[in-house]
């Protein structure tokens, strides 16, 4: 009886032990990063690569139309001091966040700054179509370059260490770290859909979800929702410091903007 | 929902007479389904794409007739034999007196 039972003993420790280890040992090197592309079916990988089909493109006109728009009070276009964006914008959304006057800034805050301070126009609304629409058109430039976030000062090291340190801090009723689910189990399965390692490599996105162009920090958001956390606001220091600890961790994968997300 | 909004069009420019060709139609329209409720319970009305036909020289080779689950910005891939060099027309028609259109000339050799 011993001969028969005793090779099942032993397998079932083996396996809960690879089991576990594999659990532990499921943090993303370097070489192991992946874009939420890869987990899109083939129709949705096709939709965000053919601009032909995908919906966030009719975003991107209507953002080269602000860009190209004089109708505030100084009566000059984005194109009076940035001429061509194809040029000008190109390799400019893979650089954000970045420090402006002391603060740190995301793409979004940046525009605003350049409408209130260069166009003396009321900055637009946080999540707002105009400004999705501007930001996805700013955004899109850069596509296909490399993400190129840096923290060559202090003030963007600190900046850096507090998206971290938000990154891996349990938040919400459910008392769950982007970590836990992002980085220890990418790649598991979560009602139904394969976890993603939660890249900002193609933002703003069309998701299929919302029906609707949306926002980095309006993902973010739904994610503290999804734990049942209070979610920091939009344009919160939380919000830019946690963008600009994942740009960071993506550092090096490719701008996919606009991207389109199941 | 506006009265108009951009579409966009996917298809070759030529194509050898008797050939298959794929027609890809994208319009911009943000489809209220009219089941949704507002936070203080109001139902807001549906504001839908009802149909969209497309023409060949005036023959029509393509209709649609739209329910509220389809998408917003509701996308399109169909195929038509290209028997000779004419003009497609693009129509979408909706709620609230919305009305799309667009053309696109094919050469057939």
């Amino acid at each position: 009886m011993q001969l028969i039972t005793y090779p099942y003993r032993s397998l079932g420790f083996v396996m809960s032990l690879i089991i576990f280890l594999s659990l532990n040992l499921c943090n993303q090197s370097y070489a192991q990063r992946q874009s939420g592309y890869e987990l899109m079916s083939p129709e949705n990988q096709r939709m965000q690569n053919d601009l032909n089909l995908n919906p966030a493109y009719f975003w991107i006109l209507d953002g080269q139309d602000i860009w190209n728009s004089k109708n505030n009070p100084k009566e000059q276009s984005c194109a009076s001091c940035h001429q061509d964006p194809k040029s000008s914008m190109r390799g400019v959304a893979t650089k954000f966040p970045l420090e402006r006057a002391g603060k740190l800034i995301n793409l979004e805050q940046q525009i605003n700054y350049c409408q209130s301070e260069r166009l003396s126009s009321k900055p637009f609304t946080f999540e707002s179509k105009a400004l999705l629409a501007i930001t996805t058109f700013v955004a899109a430039q850069s596509r296909g370059l490399p993400i190129t976030t840096h923290q060559h000062s202090s003030f963007l090291n600190n900046a850096f260490r507090n998206g971290e340190m938000l990154f891996n801090q349990r938040m919400g009723q459910l008392n769950l770290s982007c970590a836990q689910c992002h980085e220890q189990r990418a790649g598991l399965i979560l009602g139904g859909t394969k976890i993603p390692q939660a890249h900002p490599t193609a933002y703003p996105i069309y998701r299929l979800e919302w029906q609707n162009v949306g926002s980095l920090q309006r993902r973010l958001r739904n994610c503290m929702t999804g734990v049942r956390a209070e979610p920091f606001g939009y344009g919160s220091i939380e919000l830019v410091q946690l963008e600009l600890f994942l740009m960071h961790r993506a550092n090096g994968m490719r701008w996919e903007t606009p991207g389109v997300r199941p | 929902m506006s009265k108009t909004s951009r579409t966009l069009i996917t298809m070759p420019k030529t194509a050898r007479k008797g050939a298959l060709i794929e027609i890809s139609v994208i319009a911009q329209h943000d489809m209220e389904t009219g089941f949704r409720r507002t936070e203080t319970g109001e139902l807001i009305p549906r504001d839908i794409i009802r149909t969209f036909t497309c023409t060949y020289n005036n023959i029509e080779v393509f209709r649609a007739d739209l329910h509220p689950g389809q998408a917003a910005n509701p996308q399109m891939t169909f195929t038509v034999v290209a028997s000779e060099s004419g003009e497609f027309q693009f129509k979408w028609v909706g709620d609230n007196n919305y009305i799309s259109t667009n053309q696109s000339f094919l050469i057939v050799n």
